[in-house]
């Protein structure tokens, strides 16, 4: 079982974002940029699959800041295989461009399955693994949280709203949209990661040029105006509480 | 052939069999099981492990902290010293046929030597008397689990041993054959009891009494490999070779063909295996732990004695080649429940209160090391850890929003990365990103600011200490946050570092790397001491409150800073009060080990509550001074829980402090 | 070529989903901007049906066995034929678990621009998208020739898109769809749960700023005093603390209580989308930048654990 999967770095949204000067694209110097939660998903799931039945997982992630640490963590935790995308990445680039950028690299891996997050929350010109699918002539599924893989086909459990499941079968080789693995990723000791710091190689790929067309182009990125922000309640526990309990007691609920 | 012969040939095949037994067994268990274990430290320090063993053996110092058993094992134990002779002389009596002559032992023939074992013969008595109706009347909550069986026939074969030894002697002074009867008189009236019988009676009493001593000793000496009395062999080199580190220091981690930690009984150091034979089964560890007293599943007794069990089984497996099954059995799993191995707050109290200092928390860290790298941690657990390693605190907050609590300080606190300072105040994580810690925080700053002292802090490079994240397991994420505030730290200019928080003490103090070669580290307790006894801090008012005061566990038991504080409240004008369990003995709040991040589990009732309802019980005390930010957190919430909330103000000691440099208007027992 | 708007309508067993009638709404503003039509495009097998009370100007319904339940390789290969031989300007899809399956794909296949997680227009028919989790806006002219957008439930509401006069249907002849490499085995429904929170009109909301699963034991006491029940995002409910029969957003359900109570709950789009119908909406959250203030009433700033603990408190004592 030759499992390929993609991942990608995004901004932390635990940090603050802010908007650079030329007021298109968000100021890249403050940025944290941290695996994508559902590619993370994504990796788990390719080594529960590995797990199961014999395979290899490869990962394969462009060159952002921080991708190193990425992959070796996911090295350590049971990857096999890490390639690195070189190219002019770190401005950000969007689905299109790394869909066509990472296409070949794919293509000559020649995996039974192509695993990848569903979404991620920058993608403004969609996610990522739809146009892979495309550029690699293969089906496409999103929004799966529980994957088998057979002979020449797959059946994954696809989400929809109010927790209804639909079962699809899909031929392989094939592109999954993961929102979760079957179980949450696993923890991987800090120790473990600096062990395959010294044993993992990444190789890497490098990638002429990046077409990223087919996205929108943006007139202006800004933070949200807050025309009908939530009236706050100031003050320490006590005081926010009394005033909910009035709120409350308005609404007729005590 | 004479009676004399077969006897001497009886007691000679006795010897040689029994003694076979018992020597194999120590051979399994002591060379064979400990060799397969890990090796340890370097060994050194050798007046203070010989003064050890006169305080704590010789001693048995810690035994007295429960004054009646203590009292008890102290007469059996040199009872056990001064009679072992006594034992030995009665197995050369029997061989008379082979040595020919009565053959006395040295010292055998002083009269005060017969004297002292004579009256000790009857404490031992006295003493064993007073286990049995511990044990059968009393059945204290501390032997719960325990082979209460085995304690019950050791004492039995004890007595047995004491008694025969008296009819033997007494049978003997009856026959005018002791030249020291007269400095035997618990014999000598032992021996009046049947003094009347004919002199065929008495040598026919003599040598059952002999014989009955004789079998029970040698049934006694086969019976202690293994079990709960082994600690007769193992307990002096187990003291003797105790560690001798700072309590606060944990040892690295051991590592052998890439596994880091401990996932089989013979991965475990040596030295530790040791501890498990010299388990006596007290159950004084379960006493004082907080985890067992609150419902969950640990008992450091029990911990200890199932790693013993599981190492003796796994050695006789390895050994014989058989393995039915034994070595299948999983470490943390099988033998120590998951819930077990993660209910511990490394509070240190089980290692405190161990008269034979038997080391309960490194197993288990050991034992965490490995499930750490296995991935087997638990959900909550393993998103604070991804919290630490990507932002360096639990929050998962920006560690660039670490210094933001300093914000509307005026003048700014000083930036110990950019200019001199004489203090490094290590904030820690709570102090920083809590909300609910933000006026103690505050107070802290006004107090230093008022005393005009130098200090300065690493705003946004500094991350958490790590020293909890070493006792959950996880060394690399340890070493990663250590690295960072080194680097932090070395590329700053201060002479002392001073920190609110004793779990970030901790290991500033005993595990950090020594910076520039002299690396003082001061709780703020201590410095809040240092300056009210040289007078640089004076307080205007005299606070005149009754309070009681909560040594937090790293700062008193681990670090031994019990006074500091206590100084300080007093200074404040206070009435300090002890709880009964005070000092080495306090009650961890539970949230040490990791345990604060981790899911609480079915507690039946919290620790943090008992104290607090301990704590009540002091009448006319109103306030629960604690100087650890966990504290401050854990006892808040049991206070409400508990109700009291009217009853007991909880104060951290900066708190009395400010109130007593009439800072500011807000004093909550004003 | 032609200045349509294009609305790909998304139902499931049977059921239109709302974010079709949202997307109708949406694409009427850009309507009247290019001076096109609002077209449904339906695809199903048997459903004309389901065409009845869409607010188009006209419905394209495509019939045929492999396309009576969305799997997406029939519907892109249905799609994409009918999308290549239009040129509309605009196809609107959801951003949904049928949408985003389809709308990148054609992208790619057709060599056509896209726009994701849009949640309107502007008059003069730009895109306005939220990124970020919903911390960031991107806005920018329609790309040419045919947008494929994405959209979110945003400013619209489902009523909106709804009509009283059922459009006009026009059946389109549907491409071969032979080979197909989706097939639907079967739907799995939910576990049937304890209580069905899109009914209930009292909900105390946990997010990830519960922190442990013991916490959430807080929520509950607060629920049961105030006559509510206890509901959660994703993070809460991937960790296994609530059934999957309370989770609110995306993936879960839609609910319209009389208060919506959030507690640490950041605001991510898939989330509020949920939420919107909600009377009132009281969030606290330590984070100031937090979107959820931007669709609550009222919010604040403290501790979420201990503000419930005192809440508690005071609703025992009121």
């Amino acid at each position: 079982m030759n499992i390929v999967v993609l991942i990608k770095l995004v901004p932390d949204l635990v940090e603050e974002l802010t908007i650079d000067d030329s007021g298109t694209d968000l100021e890249r110097d403050w940025l944290r940029l941290i695996i994508n939660e559902f590619d993370d998903h994504a990796l788990e799931q390719g080594i529960l699959l590995k797990e199961q039945s014999e395979g290899q997982v490869t990962v394969v992630a462009p060159d952002t800041e921080g991708v190193d640490d990425v992959l070796y963590a996911a090295a350590a935790r049971g990857a096999d295989k890490l390639i690195k995308l070189l190219g002019e990445f770190e401005q950000g680039v969007n689905s299109h461009a790394l869909a066509r950028a990472s296409a070949s690299v794919v293509q000559d891996l020649q995996p039974d399955l192509v695993l990848t997050g569903v979404q991620a929350h920058n993608d403004l010109d969609g996610s990522v693994g739809p146009l892979l699918a495309e550029f690699l002539g293969m089906p496409y599924v999103g929004y799966i949280s529980g994957v088998t893989v057979g002979d020449k086909k797959s059946i994954a459990r696809k989400e929809y709203p109010g927790g209804l499941i639909a079962e699809m079968e899909i031929s392989l080789p094939a592109v999954l949209g993961i929102q979760a693995a079957e179980e949450p990723p696993r923890y991987v000791a800090i120790s473990k990661v600096r062990q395959a710091m010294k044993t993992a190689t990444i190789e890497e790929q490098e990638i002429i040029e990046l077409d990223s067309s087919g996205g929108p182009t943006i007139g202006r990125m800004f933070l949200p105006e807050a025309t009908e922000r939530a009236t706050m309640i100031e003050g320490d526990e006590e005081e926010v509480a009394a005033k909910l309990v009035e709120i409350f007691q308005e609404l007729g609920l005590l | 052939m004479s009676y004399d012969t077969v006897k001497s040939i009886v007691v000679l095949l006795a010897l040689l069999i029994f003694g076979f037994i018992f020597l194999r067994q120590v051979y399994q268990l002591l060379w064979l099981n400990l060799q397969r274990g890990q090796p340890g430290p370097r060994y050194g320090q050798w007046g203070q492990r010989f003064k050890a063993l006169i305080v704590y053996v010789a001693g048995e110092k810690r035994l007295f902290r429960i004054f009646l058993p203590g009292t008890a094992h102290f007469f059996i134990f040199w009872g056990f010293v001064l009679l072992f002779p006594t034992i030995l002389q009665a197995i050369f009596d029997g061989l008379l046929a082979f040595t020919g002559s009565e053959f006395l032992l040295p010292l055998m023939d002083l009269g005060p030597v017969a004297l002292l074992q004579d009256l000790f013969t009857l404490f031992v008595i006295i003493a064993v008397s007073y286990d049995l109706y511990v044990r059968a009347i009393v059945d204290p909550e501390r032997y719960q689990g325990s082979h209460k069986n085995e304690g019950v026939r050791v004492l039995i074969y004890i007595l047995t041993i004491m008694v025969s030894l008296l009819v033997m002697n007494g049978a003997r002074i009856n026959l005018e054959a002791d030249p020291l009867a007269a400095w035997r008189p618990i014999s000598m009236a032992v021996g009046s009891i049947f003094a009347g019988l004919s002199m065929t009676a008495q040598v026919v009493i003599e040598e059952t009494a002999y014989w009955i001593h004789l079998g029970v000793v040698f049934l006694f000496l086969i019976e202690l490999p293994g079990g709960k009395h082994f600690h007769v062999v193992t307990s002096v080199p187990a003291v003797f070779l105790r560690n001798l580190e700072p309590r606060g220091r944990l040892p690295s981690a051991p590592e052998f063909n890439g596994d880091v930690g401990v996932s089989k009984a013979e991965q475990f150091r040596w030295r530790n295996m040791l501890d498990f034979y010299t388990c006596t089964e007290c159950g004084r560890c379960q006493d004082v732990c907080p985890s067992y007293n609150s419902g969950l599943p640990l008992s450091p007794k029990l911990l200890i004695m199932n790693l013993r069990d599981n190492m003796m089984e796994r050695g006789a497996a390895l050994s014989s080649g058989s393995s039915n099954g034994v070595l299948n059995k999983s470490l943390v799993g099988d033998v120590i429940s998951e819930k077990t191995l993660w209910a511990c707050t490394m509070c240190y109290a089980c290692d405190q209160e161990c008269p034979l200092f038997i080391e309960h928390i490194v197993p288990i860290v050991d034992m965490r090391r490995n499930q750490v790298i296995e991935g087997l941690v638990e959900v909550e657990l393993q998103d604070a850890l991804a919290n630490l390693g990507r932002y360096g605190n639990s929050f998962g907050k920006s560690a660039r929003a670490r210094a933001r609590w300093t914000r509307n300080f005026k003048p700014k606190l000083k930036d110990a990365r950019k200019e001199k300072v004489e203090y490094l105040w290590f904030v820690g994580d709570y102090a920083s990103y809590s909300p609910s810690l933000a006026d103690i925080t505050k107070m802290t700053v006004d107090v230093y600011q008022k005393v005009d002292l130098d200090f300065g802090i690493l705003y946004e490079d500094e991350n958490n200490s790590g020293n909890d994240i070493r006792r959950v397991g996880e060394e690399g994420l340890f070493e990663m946050l250590v690295e960072k505030n080194m680097a932090a730290m070395e590329k700053s200019n201060f002479k002392t570092i001073v920190t609110t928080d004793p779990h970030t003490y901790n290991t500033l103090k005993n595990e950090y790397p020594t910076l520039n070669g002299h690396q003082p580290v001061l709780h703020y307790s201590e410095l809040l001491d240092q300056l009210t006894t040289s007078g640089k801090l004076k307080f205007s008012k005299k606070l005149g409150y009754k309070v009681t005061y909560h040594d937090p566990c790293y700062l008193g038991r681990y670090n031994g800073v019990y006074e500091a504080p206590r100084r300080v409240i007093e200074a404040t004008g206070c009435e300090l009060v002890e709880m009964p369990r005070h000092g080495d003995r306090a009650l961890c709040c539970g949230a040490g080990g990791g345990r604060i991040w981790m899911d609480e589990g079915e507690v039946k009732e919290r620790a943090s509550e008992s104290r607090i309802r301990e704590a009540v019980e002091l009448e006319g005390v109103t306030a629960f001074v604690v100087t650890c930010p966990k504290d401050v957190t854990m006892y808040r919430d049991a206070v409400k829980t508990t109700g009291y909330e009217e009853r007991l103000v909880i104060m951290d000691l900066i708190e009395l402090v400010h109130a007593a440099m009439d800072l500011d208007s807000n004093d909550p027992l004003a | 070529m032609s200045q349509d708007i294009y609305v790909v309508i998304e139902h499931l067993r049977g059921q239109v989903a709302d974010i079709s009638y949202v997307m109708l709404a949406a694409a009427r503003i850009l309507a009247q901007g290019t001076g096109g039509e609002v077209v449904g495009v339906l695809l199903g097998h048997n459903n004309q049906e389901l065409a009845g009370n869409l607010a188009a100007d006209q419905v394209l319904y495509l019939d045929h066995p492999a396309l009576a339940e969305f799997t997406s390789d029939a519907y892109q290969k249905t799609l994409a034929s009918l999308i290549e031989e239009k040129a509309p300007r605009a196809v609107l899809f959801g951003s949904t678990s049928i949408g985003a399956d389809i709308a990148s794909v054609l992208s790619a296949r057709l060599d056509l621009p896209m726009v994701a997680l849009c949640r309107s227009f502007s008059a003069g028919g730009k895109y306005v998208s939220q990124i970020c989790g919903g911390k960031i806006m991107a806005e920018g002219e329609l790309p040419e020739p045919t947008a494929l957008v994405t959209m979110i439930p945003g400013d619209f509401k489902p009523d909106e898109g709804k009509s009283d006069k059922p459009p006009n249907v026009t059946s389109v002849a549907v491409p071969a769809l032979e080979e197909l490499r989706v097939r639907l085995v079967g739907y799995v429904e939910p576990e049937a749960g304890d209580v069905d929170i899109s009914q209930e009109s009292i909900l105390i909301s946990v997010g990830r700023g519960i922190q442990t699963e013991d916490n959430i034991e807080l929520a509950e006491e607060l629920a049961e005093l105030l006559g509510g029940v206890v509901s959660a995002t994703r993070p809460v409910v991937d960790q296994g603390w609530l059934p999957i029969s309370r989770l609110i957003g995306k993936s879960g359900k839609t609910v319209k209580p009389q208060l919506y109570l959030a507690l640490g709950i950041s605001g991510a789009p898939e989330h509020v989308e949920a939420i919107t119908d909600s009377k009132m909406i009281i969030a606290i959250n330590t984070d100031p930048n937090a979107p959820i203030f931007d669709v609550a009433q009222y919010g604040a700033e403290v501790d979420l654990l201990d503000l419930t603990e005192v809440l508690i408190e005071m609703i025992e004592e009121a």
